[in-house]
């Protein structure tokens, strides 16, 4: 076979690791690797390095240096989020807020707590786009409710909650409130404007390297650590530093404030086009998610009669890489929970394919996908049996 | 199970060239079969629609329909392989078969996905089933188990 270009259109998931990035993490592997905790001339300039990097984070979020903690993931900060938070306040309460399309992250760590550490969770229903109104978070809390968490943009669909309405809400109540912001690195991350306590992001979704992450904790917080040891930190995270991909992290982020006005828009152009191209070339489709209110490069869409999986193996054949909310391609063999909260049938959110948008998504990328798609979808269409009649697609 | 996602070259060929089906609604539509069947669900995220020819107590067409996964659709097809090859299986002979025997043809299918081609064997006894109902061979029908609550829908 001839060697084909890939789209790769599952930025969502990971991206690959900008050129300037890279470029500045390099000397922490060869030349200035010390451990920032040693005394001595190498070890003070991993410190430094760090301390920079830990500055320039600050910036980016608008919020102080001893306020950021660098982890090993976006999962590790939510998980540090959640019981960091939960255990340091139980004896103000137990009960915790969150919204039935988190990432399961967020979902898995909240039913730990409800397992192990006698937390109660309430799940928030969405709207039928995946948002959560202000309203219905005032109803949910409780004299015992000490945390609230609720993501920024949605992984799957790529709907952006109102998250300074909903932190409102929080402080009206004195109840802290954590978002997960993996991915939302071209949205607004100011973390005064968003009114937020606590705030996830990782590395891998901003062209950093995977494995690492950065969890904002408002000063005056109290959170407990997962991980014990030499008190890295600020006592909140031991281990020794990943001092390369700290620095790496934060130029991306640098990158990302400098870039984003100017990328949100382009890859918004491409979304849309992508979107309004489906929507007119094949049939029977459904766009999940908000029209408006959505992430610059998250398409979402369930191509009903057809199975995901199925499509994404003919779309990987032809050199283009997504993803699908199809139970096939999970792990616990149930189709999407995100797109069933919004309230659509399991058969619907087993025909969803996910494209994420990035950095290197060009327009020809798109013409690409939109050449492919109509005649995969109709030939798997002609093998279905299924014919989904509008009664069906609400679950 | 955190497997990854890869079929063997067969079951990629049975997928992006799947055998015995229909070309068109009308051919479905004028489809003259002596049993039909189909077993699944969408909302489970696989149905198989079999459509059989019977001769001489043998299978000498089938055609089919899946929703599904790749593995779902290669599996399907290639069962349609097996019972029509070398003259047609006997009906005796294609109710025994086992997800295995199919299995076993495509090479090799990750763990997870053997739930896939469980419909595929079902759904040909169910048009079995159909064709000794048909012909009032009733006593020669079988009774399968009843389908594993597999993704928590009801059936």
């Amino acid at each position: 076979m001839l060697a084909m270009k890939e789209v790769y259109l599952d930025n969502a998931a990971a991206t690959f690791v900008d050129p300037r990035v890279k470029a500045v993490m390099e000397r922490f592997w060869s030349r200035d690797y010390g451990n920032p905790g040693s005394f001595h001339v190498m070890g003070l300039r991993a410190l430094r390095a760090m301390n920079s990097a830990r500055s320039n984070v600050a910036k980016v979020l608008n919020c102080s240096s001893d306020e950021i903690v660098f982890t090993g993931c976006g999962t590790e900060s939510i998980n540090l989020a959640l019981k960091g938070v939960f255990l340091a306040n139980r004896s103000k309460g137990n009960h915790i807020i969150t919204s039935r399309v988190e990432h399961k992250s967020v979902l898995e760590t909240c039913k730990y707590l409800e397992k192990y550490e006698g937390a109660k969770v309430t799940y928030l229903p969405v709207n039928k786009y995946g948002q959560v109104s202000a309203s219905n978070l005032e109803k949910a809390i409780r004299p015992d409710t000490i945390l609230v968490s609720i993501i920024y943009g949605n992984n799957e669909v790529g709907t952006i909650n109102h998250i300074s309405e909903l932190s409102k809400v929080a402080k009206k109540h004195n109840v802290l409130f954590h978002t997960d912001a993996c991915q939302a690195g071209l949205l607004d991350i100011n973390v005064n404007r968003l009114g937020v306590d606590l705030f996830s992001m990782n590395g891998s979704k901003v062209y950093a390297p995977k494995g690492v992450g950065l969890l904002f904790i408002r000063k005056g917080v109290n959170v407990v650590p997962l991980l014990h040891g030499g008190g890295q930190e600020s006592g909140l995270r031991s281990g020794t530093e990943n001092v390369a991909f700290i620095v790496g992290f934060a130029k991306a982020l640098q990158l990302l404030q400098k870039e984003r006005k100017k990328e949100f828009a382009r890859i918004a152009v491409l979304r849309d086009r992508l979107v309004s191209g489906i929507l007119n070339s094949v049939p029977k489709v459904i766009l999940n998610g908000h029209p408006k209110d959505r992430l610059p490069g998250n398409v979402n869409i369930s191509f009903l009669d057809i199975e995901g999986e199925s499509l994404l193996l003919y779309l990987n054949e032809k050199g283009i890489c997504a993803s699908s909310g199809s139970a096939c391609t999970s792990k616990s063999l149930n189709p999407s929970h995100v797109i069933t909260a919004l309230g659509w049938s399991h058969e619907v959110a087993h025909g969803s394919i996910r494209f994420t948008l990035g950095r290197r998504t060009t327009s020809a990328d798109i013409d690409r996908v939109l050449k492919v798609l109509p005649g995969a979808v109709e030939k798997l269409r002609r093998l279905s049996p299924v014919n989904i009649k509008e009664e069906d697609l609400y679950g | 199970m955190a497997e990854p996602w890869f079929y063997t070259e067969t079951v990629k060929d049975h997928f992006f060239n799947p055998r015995n089906i229909f070309k068109t609604e009308k051919e479905i539509a004028e489809y003259k079969a002596d049993g039909v069947g189909e077993v699944g669900s969408p909302a489970c995220g696989d149905v198989m629609k079999m459509w059989i020819k019977i001769k001489d107590d043998r299978i000498v067409e089938c055609k089919w329909q899946t929703f599904g996964c790749a593995s779902a659709i290669a599996s399907t097809s290639m069962l349609s392989v097996i019972v029509t090859e070398h003259n047609g299986m006997s009906l005796d002979k294609a109710l025994d078969i086992k997800p295995q025997d199919i299995v076993s043809r495509l090479g090799e299918l990750p763990l997870r996905k053997f739930h896939c081609s469980v419909l595929g064997h079902r759904a040909l006894r169910a048009a079995i089933n159909d064709y000794f109902k048909k012909t009032k061979q009733e006593k020669r029908m079988v009774k399968d188990e009843p389908m594993q609550n597999i993704c928590g829908v009801k059936q």
